[in-house]
């Protein structure tokens, strides 16, 4: 069976990890590099964006100033005053994800579209949920907040707790990949229907132009929109535990 | 009649049950529904808190939309990662 709509390898090492042999050969995917891609450009545009600040403000550091300000109000409104420096992590995650689920307009395959991506980032969630909350209540009122309402919820609390993560990245992960594959389809549907109708040797025509909705839909909305809605639930379930 | 084999078989039946998978779509289509319904109540009432309205409504169809993304990724893992093959 052939691989589906997984992620391209782009380097195949050849060599094993040792201990970690029934992995498989060590290698570097699509998911990888477009990764380490919006990594260096926000590292690189926040470096050069920072570097001469001003007094009164020019054109880009108004936009900076904007973007930061909302975010530093979001998190306050959703989290509340006392939880304000959360907000270059959340800032942080939502930048990233937005451009992440944005990169399948220019070409490259989101990162988003991997389940190793949104469940690291899930898994990250899960730690700050539970180390803020330890950190706030102490050990002791934060384990005894499992067997409330009473003893016998102890397991259910514990699934509840564990099913967060697995909900959070495979929301986002289920969202991105179904429009990735739908595209997919629409356009080698497309390239079919020129070859119909014109030939075997016939520029695909239809898949300029006749996608472009779908992708304001698929991409534009449904990629910010998540993204934003993963930050917000990592607001929502970090402040839920320390209150 | 041609023989049927073990892998064919296979096939065929995750293909059957990725589609039944997908029937989890209905769910999150009602509740969707529901909540974008009663967002269009709430702002009918109130239009100046629009905003909050409008960021709480996508936060609860987000939530309403897990157990949909839950079939989805039971029909792929079906589709493109088939567990069932390697048993044979």
């Amino acid at each position: 069976m052939e691989s589906g709509f997984g992620p391209k390898i782009v380097w195949d090492s050849g060599w094993k990890v040792p201990g970690l042999e029934f992995l498989g050969n060590f290698q570097i995917t699509e998911t990888v590099t477009v990764t380490w891609l919006i990594m260096i450009g926000l590292i690189v545009f926040s470096m050069l964006s920072t570097r001469k600040l001003e007094k009164i403000p020019k054109k880009l550091q108004l936009v900076l100033e904007i973007l930061v300000g909302s975010i530093n109000n979001l998190t306050a409104q959703t989290m509340g005053e006392d939880k304000k420096s959360f907000a270059p992590y959340m800032g942080t995650i939502l930048l990233f994800l937005a451009i992440a689920n944005l990169s399948g307009l220019i070409g490259l395959r989101p990162p988003t579209a991997d389940v190793n991506t949104t469940i690291g980032l899930a898994m990250m969630t899960f730690t700050l949920i539970h180390f803020n909350g330890v950190r706030k209540k102490g050990i002791g009122r934060y384990l005894k907040e499992f067997t409330e309402p009473f003893i016998p919820m102890l397991p259910l609390n514990i699934i509840g707790e564990l099913a967060t993560p697995i909900s959070l990245g495979f929301r986002l992960f289920g969202n991105i990949i179904g429009g990735l594959i739908i595209m997919n389809l629409i356009y080698s549907a497309l390239a079919g229907l020129s070859t119909a109708l014109f030939g075997p040797s016939a520029l695909p025509i239809f898949q300029a132009g006749l996608p472009a909705v779908l992708h304001v839909y698929f991409d534009l909305f449904a990629g910010v929109l998540q993204s934003f809605i993963f930050t917000m639930l990592t607001m929502v379930y970090i402040s839920m535990k320390m209150d | 009649m041609e023989q049927i084999t073990g892998r064919a078989l296979i096939l065929a039946c995750s293909a059957v049950g990725a589609g039944l998978a997908m029937i989890a779509g209905i769910g999150p289509g009602i509740g969707q529904g529901y909540a974008a319904g009663k967002g269009a109540e709430a702002v009918g009432r109130q239009p100046e808190a629009q905003g909050d309205i409008i960021r709480t409504m996508l936060l609860g169809a987000a939530v309403a939309e897990t157990t949909g993304i839950y079939g989805l990724i039971i029909a792929l893992v079906l589709l493109f990662a088939n567990p069932l093959i390697g048993l044979l």
